[in-house]
């Protein structure tokens, strides 16, 4: 009875158990979402171990080495018989069991019958080694990786003249402001240009609309790759070619389809009472547009503009084709890959760039994150 | 160098002259970082001298930005090409300008072996033209060792291809795997494989197979690939005689495989790459005392000691003075001599000289090559991209990763080629 | 009263039915002056870049301010103009004024380019002698095309619902978590990494070392410390090998849809959520009943994204096994044919082919767009 007439419940009229059992909720939730959250960072948890240990320790042992874990150390030695064919079945003498092994099963490490584990210790030798646990951590950490990324690297070469000269390479932060001055533009033009569509495709009735609405979902597959030579052609005619300019026409033009697709989605499940109260008040299309719907499709376009963002920062091809690589103007994707050398011999300097290119894009997501707030659409509705 | 300079061409005369002063050439090629501080080293004084600005770009995309920068009308002046075959595309539709119209013909038979030439003889729309000149080039029949560990193991080089299969008989009694291989290459896996093959089919048929294995007149099906590729598998099919096995052999990457050869007591104790390997090699590791290497050896008397090589050419797509006159300076030594010294370099130049180069290996590698009676490159840079950058080094994988067998691999190989 | 059915448009036009010459002049004028605006901001930037004369952060935001100014200028103006038009050119007109200029620019960069890739699939590698469907036949019988037709299915169904399923979970249990930002953060920090960090990322986790040797992939290292066998599981375990890589792609992408879904989850009306709380309905029925429905269109949306997505999906396959293994995917053979062995007849043949195949999502899609009611 009082259920029929109240207002929406408060959970203070709630009893006891309904209480225990939000708590037991709040607790599943927490525990899953952080078992998830765990499993999401720990490929990235291994970049960053891997960026401060030396090359040499990235290639002989597991990232996961630097905390403290249980590794077999060698106690003791066991000479095996110097002619032993190590092709044939091998019989272990009696201290270590009798059993009889593989060679290839020493190697891979066997367990014998009291215990203990065995391997090579030289299988040149025919030395076998009796391992036990022990912990031990390996912290041998540098942060020689991030300096060289930083800082650029010292490379020492010989001039004709046979006097040895040191020079330092290029650093990330002229990259880094390049990365920005191609990124920032090459993400908010083409989501004003992509808002407008999307409400044009949304609400207004216009003869081709259902034809140029397939276009756009239909270029959402184009490899961007077919469009590079035509492009490129153009850009030449247009003397546009080398300069930011052609990449921020290029990204706006490759980052339409999904904007559209992605906002039109947003904008066409506004409420159609807004839009109408709003007409009958004598707004027309443009006043609608700026004074409404791009208020409230402020969590849309916070969205799209992180993973434009995001896709513009990243990109390698576009800006190689349309810029170039000069020192002056290569941005830091270039940048990064450069630095694994001309055959990629220093891959490991990767392990710290790809952690110093990640900074800014994740201040860029926490920053618009703040769009995404509850009860945008709540009281929009007038009367 | 300034005094010849007119024997070379005449725009090179005037840059020394300082007439062509002020003026900028665009360069392009796929080495950066260290490879690119050598470079710009290298040309240092012949900027100075003449006042041309080259502006050097490499990048790890090459083939696929130079192939839209070229059908997009925009390529840059000179270009680098490790691979001849995809210089070659571009010959074919005239983009390329012929360098026998820009340097005298006398001092490229003068400065070069007359195999630089022929093989920079390239096919164009109207005609054969020289489509560049060579600046570096790099040996790749060679096997490392780890020196100090195989003279303590007691064993010796060995100077034909039996008593190196013995060797790797021998090694593996002793329980150790004779060779460390590695073919992994990202999109480019599979290109180690071909260097054997490759190196292989010049010590078991004739140099005539060979070049007409290259131009594609000789099948891959052919008895006498296929015996290359048996012959090889003897080696990289046998679980003992590779470190980590065949499995390894597609999971490890080029660079990161000769690294247990290094180890104490070393994992495997020889290894088949080109001289550009020594990079990869673990820092403080000191030729001639932690490594050496010995030429691969011969297989079947009767076709002598070849070397395959592999190398750097500069080509011209636009066509002024300026250009010229760099062009012309690639085609000397003196263009060179710095990043030679500096390590990681071997000129094919006449006028080079063997005192500049900073350690024995690489003089001994240069000295393989400008001594070899018979040189061949490397087929694959040679053959069209779609079997040389593509099925070659796909089929190999795949027949390594045991996904198909021999026969399947082959034909597979020889359907990509264009044309077919 | 008056009916409902009245279109509002109709009671507020008849104030200006009629075209008023003066402020047409004015407008045009002002669009005049925006289009010399755009034209001069543009030729500026050009060449101040190239003559370095402004330093780049200025150039950056200056290009903003251009970019911006330009772009909402434009479309003032043009509304402006179009305004001052009698009813019927208005009505007729400012649909285009809105969706113009996307279009425009999408017809330059997008649209021409798909065309010439039509017309050089009917040509030789080298575009000079015309082979009919000649292309398109290798392209259905080859059988790395064969291989990769294969693996884009098993990209598209696995790839789209892991992604999918796992945005969505994510973004309802991170609304009622209590560290909601740190979670959404650590789901979508794998986007932020680039491709060549993240190339190097899984290199850790799926690297094969043989058997005895130090294990420093990670899923070696748990797989040998059971007591199994190392394996490769990217190159030579086929064809699980092709999992393995959707999996990088879940890991990635997930974000995107984590962060579609979180905004649609925020516009779902709380009261609506409590009524049903009090009616008694169970969370897990509340999520199934009333969100999913609810943030329906959402879910299509990010679905047909994800799915094209995985259509093209090149880089991460090129990174980590260069599409070699029976891991081939149609964009890298796209990329192989048109770019290392320069056959712009193939490469070109598999760019349409790919085309086509989205042909089935967007008629979908379209079907939905339909329905829509617009004025």
């Amino acid at each position: 009875m009082a259920a029929a007439a109240a207002t929406p419940a408060r959970p203070t009229r709630r009893t006891g158990s309904a209480k225990r059992q939000q708590l037991i909720g709040k607790i599943v939730v927490n525990t899953v979402l952080a078992l998830i959250c765990l499993a999401w960072t720990i490929p990235t948890l291994g970049l960053l171990a891997s960026s401060i240990r030396t090359r040499a320790d990235i290639a002989n042992s597991g990232w996961w080495t630097i905390f403290p874990h249980q590794q077999f150390v060698t106690t003791g030695t066991v000479d095996l018989p110097r002619e032993t064919d190590l092709r044939q079945p091998i019989t272990l003498p009696a201290e270590l069991g009798g059993g009889t092994y593989t060679a290839d099963q020493i190697t891979a490490g066997v367990t014998i019958p009291d215990g203990r584990r065995i391997t090579w210790e030289n299988r040149r030798g025919r030395v076998v080694a009796i391992q036990g646990t022990q912990w031990g951590a390996n912290t041998n950490f540098t942060l020689e990786n991030y300096q060289n990324v930083l800082s650029g690297r010292k490379f020492t070469y010989i001039a004709a003249d046979g006097s040895e000269k040191t020079e330092q390479g290029d650093d990330l932060w002229g990259a880094l402001l390049n990365s920005i001055a191609v990124t920032v533009p090459a993400t908010i033009i083409p989501i004003l240009i992509a808002a407008f569509a999307a409400y044009g495709f949304a609400w207004m009735r216009f003869p081709g609309r259902f034809l140029l609405f397939t276009l756009v979902v239909a270029l959402l597959v184009v490899p961007l790759q077919v469009a590079l030579v035509p492009i490129l052609r153009d850009y030449v005619n247009l003397d546009l070619n080398g300069t930011y300019m052609a990449v921020w026409l290029a990204h706006t033009g490759f980052g339409l389809p999904l904007a559209i697709y992605l906002l039109y989605n947003y904008v066409s499940q506004l409420p159609r009472d807004i839009l109408e109260s709003a007409f009958i008040d004598g707004a027309s299309h443009f006043t609608i547009f700026t004074r409404l719907i791009l208020p409230l499709s402020m969590p849309a376009l916070a969205s799209f503009a992180i993973f434009q963002f995001l896709w513009v920062w990243n990109d390698y091809l576009v800006a190689f084709i349309f810029i170039g690589n000069q020192p002056g103007v290569q941005v830091l994707t270039m940048r990064l890959v450069d630095m694994a050398g001309s055959r990629g011999q220093d891959w490991h300097v990767l392990t710290a760039g790809a952690f110093v290119t990640m900074i800014v894009p994740l201040i860029v997501f926490f920053s618009l994150q703040r769009f995404f707030v509850r009860g945008l659409l709540a009281g929009s509705v007038k009367g | 160098m300034q005094a010849n300079a007119a024997s070379i061409s005449q725009e090179l005369a005037d840059a020394f002259d300082g007439k062509l002063k002020g003026t900028t050439v665009t360069m392009t090629g796929p080495f950066v970082e260290a490879d690119e501080v050598k470079f710009n080293a290298s040309v240092e004084e012949f900027e100075t001298l003449t006042g041309i600005d080259i502006q050097y770009v490499g990048s790890k995309e090459f083939e696929a930005s130079i192939k839209i920068q070229v059908d997009g009308g925009n390529p840059p002046d000179i270009v680098d090409f490790p691979q001849p075959g995809l210089l070659a595309t571009f010959v074919a539709q005239d983009k390329v300008v012929d360098v026998s119209e820009v340097i005298n013909a006398d001092w490229l038979t003068e400065n070069y072996n007359q195999s630089w030439i022929d093989i920079a003889t390239m096919e164009g729309g109207s005609g054969p033209i020289t489509a560049g000149v060579w600046n570096r080039v790099n040996g790749k029949s060679l096997v490392w060792y780890p020196k100090a560990a195989f003279d303590e193991a007691g064993y010796t080089v060995p100077e034909t291809w039996d008593e190196m299969l013995a060797l790797t008989e021998q090694i593996a009694a002793d329980g150790d795997t004779a060779w460390c291989i590695g073919i992994e290459s990202g999109a480019a896996t599979g290109w180690a494989a071909t260097d054997w093959m490759e190196d292989i089919m010049l010590r078991t048929t004739s140099l005539e197979n060979y070049d007409k294995w290259v131009a594609g007149d000789l099948l891959f099906s052919s008895p006498e690939v296929k015996a290359a590729a048996e012959k090889m598998s003897e080696i990289w099919l046998n679980e003992e005689y590779v470190f980590g096995g065949r499995a390894s052999i597609v999971t490890t990457s080029f660079g990161d495989s000769p690294t247990p050869m290094f180890d104490d007591p070393p994992g495997c104790y020889l290894h088949r790459q080109g001289n550009f390997i020594t990079s990869f090699f673990p820092e403080g590791a000191v030729a001639g005392e932690d490594y050496d290497f010995f030429y691969l050896p011969p297989i079947d008397p009767a076709f002598g000691k070849p070397v395959l090589v592999a190398g750097d050419i500069y080509a011209m797509f636009n066509d002024r003075p300026e250009t010229r006159a760099v062009l012309s300076y690639f085609s000397s030594a003196a263009s060179v001599e710095s990043w030679v010294r500096s390590g990681g370099a071997i000129s094919p130049h006449n006028d080079s000289s063997l005192e500049w180069y900073s350690n024995d290996v690489d003089r001994k590698v240069a000295d393989i090559i400008l001594q070899a009676d018979s040189v061949r490159f490397d087929a694959s840079d040679l053959m069209p991209g779609a079997v040389g950058a593509g099925s070659f080094w796909k089929g190999m994988t795949d027949y390594v990763a045991g996904t198909v067998e021999l026969d399947q691999a082959l034909t597979e190989i020889d359907a990509a080629w264009p044309g077919r | 009263m008056q009916s409902t059915e009245v279109t509002p448009r109709r009671m507020a036009a008849s104030s200006s039915e009629t075209l008023n010459p003066g402020r047409l002049v004015v407008a045009l004028l002002l669009f005049a002056v925006l289009m010399a605006f755009l034209w001069g901001g543009f030729v500026f930037l050009r060449d101040a870049q190239r003559n370095d004369s402004v330093p780049k952060l200025l150039l950056a935001v200056l290009a903003i301010v251009w970019g911006v100014a330009g772009a909402g200028g434009f479309f003032y103006t043009m509304n402006m103009v179009v305004e001052q038009l009698p009813g019927n050119a208005r009505r007729l007109l400012t649909p285009f004024v809105f969706v113009g200029p996307a279009v425009l620019i999408l017809l330059w960069f997008l649209a021409l380019p798909t065309l010439r890739t039509l017309y050089l699939s009917f040509f030789d590698a080298n575009s000079i002698e015309f082979v009919g469907l000649n292309n398109y036949v290798a392209v259905f019988t080859e059988r790395t095309m064969l291989t990769a037709f294969r693996n884009n299915l098993l990209w598209m169904i696995f790839g789209t619902a892991g992604c999918v399923v796992a945005g969505l979970i994510v973004a309802v249990l991170a609304d009622r978590s209590n560290f909601e930002s740190l979670a959404k953060a650590l789901v979508f920090l794998p986007m932020a990494i680039s491709l060549v960090g993240a190339g190097v990322i899984w290199k850790f986790i799926y690297y094969y070392a043989a058997p005895g040797q130090t294990q420093i992939g990670l899923l070696n290292a748990v797989v040998t410390g059971f007591g199994g066998q190392p394996q490769a599981w990217t190159t030579l375990v086929q064809p699980w090998n092709n999992f393995f890589l959707i999996l990088i792609l879940v890991w990635l992408q997930t974000g995107f849809a984590m962060v579609i879904f979180s905004a649609a989850i925020k516009s779902i009306s709380e009261d609506m959520l409590e009524a049903a709380r009090v009616d008694g309905a169970s969370e897990v029925g509340i999520f199934f009943k009333i969100m999913i429905p609810t943030i329906q269109g959402t879910i299509l949306t990010t679905t047909t994204t994800i799915l094209i997505f995985a259509l093209k999906i090149f880089d991460v396959v090129l990174v980590m096994t260069g599409g070699q293994y029976g891991t081939n995917v149609i964009a890298v053979e796209f990329y192989r044919q048109l770019f290392t062995a320069g056959d712009n007849g193939r490469g070109s043949a598999i760019a349409i082919v790919l085309l086509l195949a989205v042909i089935p999502v967007m008629v979908y899609n379209l079907r939905q767009l339909n329905r829509q009611e617009v004025f």
